[in-house]
């Protein structure tokens, strides 16, 4: 097996972001929603829309790049491309575009993602009707929804680390401390303690309780990635900070699923996410410990500390000590999902985590983390690291 | 002619009563979920063979969440199997659930169709 290869040279940079306000019923298309959060982060990336010449999402996402094209009325496209998977795959599609970019193909790629979650299709609800399908190694054996299916696997990683529902909670009171400074959250102003959390109704036992699970989301959010010596010069004419993407990756060791977990060889750990980190570390030339700030793609609970541990932010096994003494949370050493995270402000599906790591670059989060230089945005299969120059 | 999918043996098997994996031919590797290949060596030639029907339980949940497709709550475990392969299954006595727990499995109709769920060994019958 060849070795893996520096396919992000660090030489694109994130120029633009935009996104719409994150409700639970837009009154709005979907389209409306995606169109919005594109034209406002070719606002802010100081482009027209002719500069932009590649679009790109990922799957599940029900905006088609010719209608988004329509929509906002874009002279030319020359370059698409669908990452893979659901949120799992969010931050491949800055790796997809940064090889783009890098290679000539495009010059300016629009990444998007919107939904009407909430009010219009929602997602995570059980759409199986076991008399009209063939049966079923999951589906028939009771795991229906995304909360039953993640917590199967979530169970072993918990169980090796000591780990209950307390636990669980202690973690969510810090990403809601998080959600209720950000006026863009959902959950702005209405911050949790552990009595809330425990209170919270089971969903799936002994696992995820509703404050674990995260939001149904209307919304759209929308990035621009850029050349970086565009972006450089476009910083120098604006004085605002330029915000480069370092290192960004997938990894998909055999074995490892996004979603039904359950036949890798070793059910405690996140192989596939080291995978991902070693090959960040190895890109950008940084450790765990170089990083200032962190967002950790959180569809539920227990998937931050699996990420947290396997993106080396401490080490294996000892996650549970960080959560105990809050090091995620304000004030914390490693702060993690500043806007509040996919629990406390929305769930595009992760792609709101990046927005916040390039929020935290430029210096504009609602819960800025002083001097903040490098931010790590993390997903199990793949991940991205900025850099604020 | 419609195509024949790579499952159906495995449910073919259940209706029969029996527990099937899929053997690869070129290299005796097991695998499950089913594949049109193995994943070891590549071949596409394999053997269905049964399973011994014993596994001890890795992980338990009860789905608590009534849902439109799945009211009652059910105890879903996740079996490591001795032949060395991991099945997901639902617990006929969920008051014996534990991790560890010796299981064996027992077709059964559920929601009218036959299933391989799985009883602990102190759970009787």
């Amino acid at each position: 097996m060849s070795a893996l290869t520096k396919i992000a040279e660090g030489q694109t940079a994130i120029t633009g972001i935009g996104q719409t306000a994150y409700t639970k019923e837009s009154g709005r298309t979907v389209m409306s929603l995606c169109a919005e959060a594109s034209m406002k982060a070719i606002e802010d990336a100081g482009l027209e829309r002719g500069d932009i010449d590649g679009l790109i999402s990922f799957t599940m996402d029900t905006n088609s790049d010719h209608d988004l094209q329509s929509a906002i009325g874009l002279p030319l496209v020359r370059w698409t491309a669908k990452a893979p998977f659901g949120g799992e795959g969010a931050y491949a599609t800055f790796q997809l575009a940064a090889a783009a970019i890098e290679s000539g193909q495009a010059s300016n790629v629009l990444i998007f993602r919107a939904f009407n979650e909430r009010s219009e299709a929602r997602f995570g609800q059980p759409n199986f009707n076991p008399k009209a399908m063939p049966r079923d190694y999951h589906r028939s054996l009771g795991l229906v929804t995304p909360g039953q299916v993640y917590a199967m696997w979530h169970k072993p990683f918990l169980d090796a680390r000591g780990m209950t529902s307390e636990d669980l909670g202690l973690l969510v009171v810090q990403m809601r401390a998080w959600a209720a400074n950000n006026p863009d959250a959902w959950f702005y102003g209405r911050p949790i303690t552990l009595e809330d959390h425990q209170r919270s109704r089971w969903i799936v036992k002994p696992v995820l309780r509703l404050y674990d699970f995260c939001q149904e989301t209307d919304g759209g959010v929308a990035f621009v990635v850029s050349r970086l010596d565009q972006a450089r010069a476009q910083g120098q004419n604006s004085g605002r900070p330029v915000v480069r993407v370092l290192g960004a990756q997938q990894a998909w060791p055999l074995g490892e699923s996004m979603m039904y977990n359950y036949y890798k060889p070793n059910l405690t750990y996140a192989e596939d996410t080291e995978v991902v980190a070693k090959a960040l570390w190895e890109q950008t030339g940084l450790s765990p410990a170089e990083i200032d700030v962190s967002t950790i793609y959180d569809n539920f609970s227990p998937s931050i500390p699996i990420s947290y541990e396997g993106y080396g932010l401490c080490k294996r096994g000892e996650v549970r000590d960080a959560i105990r003494a809050g090091e995620l949370g304000p004030g914390g050493s490693t702060p993690v999902n500043t806007n509040g995270g996919l629990i406390g402000e929305a769930y595009l599906h992760g792609l709101n985590n990046a927005a916040e790591c390039v929020r935290q670059m430029r210096g504009t989060s609602a819960n800025q983390i002083e001097d903040a230089k490098i931010a790590l945005c993390a997903g199990r299969q793949c991940g991205m690291v900025l850099a604020r120059e | 002619m419609q195509a024949r999918r790579d499952q159906d043996f495995f449910w073919e098997g259940i209706d029969r009563g029996e527990l099937l994996v899929q053997t690869c031919d070129a290299c005796d590797t097991i695998r499950h979920p089913p594949q049109p290949r193995c994943a070891a060596c590549g071949s596409d030639a394999w053997r269905a063979e049964p399973l011994s029907g014993e596994g001890t339980i890795l992980a338990f949940l009860e789905s608590v969440h009534p849902s439109r497709r799945d009211e009652e709550p059910r105890c879903v475990c996740l079996v490591e199997l001795p032949e060395g392969i991991r099945m997901v299954s639902s617990l006929l006595d969920p008051e014996n659930a534990a991790n560890g727990a010796a299981v064996r499995f027992e077709i059964t109709e559920y929601d009218g169709q036959k299933l391989p769920l799985v009883r602990t060994a102190g759970g009787g019958q």
